[in-house]
């Protein structure tokens, strides 16, 4: 398929292995932010290609695992209105929250739907007067022009039974928090493509000058990742901390104006709490209040919730790259895609679940080429 | 989640309440895409498509060019180093029904 065959090349991945290899003259730990990232560096094994100086952590990009638990159960709490259609993302259904996922609650008789894009529940919600329509808007900035176009369409088109349950993140303040960690071990970040297709990357050019980080903003096919790769040790090794685009052929500085027009009128930041991570600063999308109508937090007043985590799950130091998958005693035994305990292991794109589905869990012990993560308690 | 795709514009036109859409092929499965965040979109255009939406146009020459550039790389590093591979593109995915964009 064009734009994405020809990023998967072999030879050309050998290439651009050697020439990383060719440079290299001390071990650098580099991070890849995007879960999307993830998945493509453990589906092809990219982090076993290189050279063993070269360590990837992944991440805290998997919107899906960084939901917060309140937030889920909040979500549970509106699927189970008799009154409501709950849409949402397929990956979102099999999150456990406190008390199971929305998969169980379905079975239980909820009216929760699948959909494609956001907008597809406008169609629904024109259908059903009698009923609420919610969607569950979770994602990165990527996903945010979705979500802003469906409430502002629905603001125009005067459909008043569709509102949204937000729980959007943003990626710049998710990195800056990564690197004021005292645990930090990350010293190049591979910059979240999709996201920047949206939002450019100026934002990110404080981060890279504030804690001299080189930020390469990356695709997702094998080759685009070796080659975020080979930019940013190219960096560390010249002593540079700059922003450097690998993604010319979709990411523009500024990024895609109109849409972040769209999203400013309709989001505001706030303040987020994420799955594992905790509350960081500015770290999220909330909607306006012009468009409380469509504010499901606002229209669907949810009792205090006490929320309740799996004890064993490590998945907050997972996601802030300072553990990986297999350092969890759960990993594979307790906690598989079919049982997930927490978050990561659900989403494709969660570290947990794509070290999973490559087989990962049945390497030898030992045999994983990461260095052995600092000893530190879970939080 | 963040998942976007590359899908070439076969067609355009306006939804009934007046949104911008378009049709895009991606590799033999054709879907709806809005394009109101990309207006400069024309036909036969390759789209970057996330949950429906085409977030921008791919830069063709830029595809190009980066693609050129990894090629002379070949004239670079000529080291001893063992075999890469790289499983074929259509490796099997590994969960079972996983909804392609919403991932
Ligand atoms: S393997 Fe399961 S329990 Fe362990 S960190 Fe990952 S999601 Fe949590």
């Amino acid at each position: 398929m064009k734009y994405l065959d020809e990023y998967r090349s072999e030879a050309l991945a050998q290439k651009l292995v050697n020439e990383i290899r060719r440079i290299l003259t001390r071990p650098w730990v580099l991070m890849e932010v995007c879960g999307g990232q993830t998945h493509t560096i453990v589906k092809y094994g990219l982090d076993n290609l290189l050279p063993p100086e070269v360590e990837l952590v992944h991440g805290p990009g998997c919107p899906v695992c960084v939901t917060s638990l309140e937030m889920i159960d909040k979500a549970h709490a509106i699927a189970s209105r008799p009154d409501v259609i709950f849409c949402s993302f397929g990956d979102m259904l099999r999150v456990p929250g406190s008390a199971g996922d929305l998969l169980i609650l379905k079975s239980r008789g909820a009216d929760i739907r699948v959909v494609y894009s956001p907008i597809d529940c406008l169609k629904i919600a024109r259908a059903n007067p009698d009923k609420k329509v919610v969607f569950f808007a979770i994602g990165f900035e990527t996903t945010a022009p979705a979500n802003a176009m469906s409430v502002w369409q629905a603001r125009r088109q005067g459909i008043h039974n569709f509102s949204i349950l937000v729980s959007h993140v943003l990626v710049p303040p998710a990195m800056a928090s990564i690197l004021q960690s005292p645990l930090n071990r990350v010293q190049g970040f591979l910059g979240p493509g999709h996201v920047c297709t949206v939002m450019g990357f100026q934002e990110y050019e404080p981060i890279a000058a504030r804690y001299q980080v080189p930020i390469v903003i990356t695709g997702f096919e094998p080759l685009d990742l070796l080659e975020g790769v080979l930019m940013t040790v190219r960096q560390l090794e010249a002593g540079q901390a700059r922003v450097e685009n690998q993604y010319q052929r979709i990411v523009a500085r500024e990024g895609n104006r109109v849409a972040q027009d769209l999203i400013n009128q309709v989001f505001e930041v706030c303040d987020r709490k994420w799955r594992g991570v905790g509350s960081i600063p500015k770290s999220g999308y909330k909607l306006r209040y012009e468009f409380r109508e469509h504010d499901a937090e606002r229209l669907f007043e949810v009792k205090e919730i006490d929320t309740q985590e799996s004890p064993v799950c490590i998945s907050g130091l997972v996601l802030k790259g300072v553990k990986k998958p297999h350092d969890c005693p759960a990993f594979g035994k307790e906690c598989t895609p079919d049982h997930p305990l927490g978050a990561t292991m659900v989403s494709a794109e969660g570290a947990c679940a794509a070290y999973h589905a490559y087989g990962r869990h049945l390497q030898l012990k030992g045999e994983p080429k990461s260095r052995p993560a600092p000893e530190v308690a879970a939080p | 989640m963040c998942l976007a795709i590359p899908g070439k514009v076969i067609a355009i036109d306006e939804d009934p309440h007046g949104v911008k859409m378009a049709r895009a092929n991606f590799g033999g499965i054709v879907k709806q895409v809005c394009l109101e965040y990309t207006p400069d979109v024309q036909m036969g255009d390759y789209v970057l498509v996330h949950v429906g939406f085409a977030l921008g146009k791919i830069d063709e020459e830029e595809a190009m060019r980066t693609y050129k550039a990894l090629e002379e790389l070949k004239q670079l590093g000529e080291l001893d180093v063992p075999e890469v591979s790289l499983p074929p593109p259509d490796a099997p995915e590994p969960t079972e029904a996983r909804n392609e964009i919403s991932r």
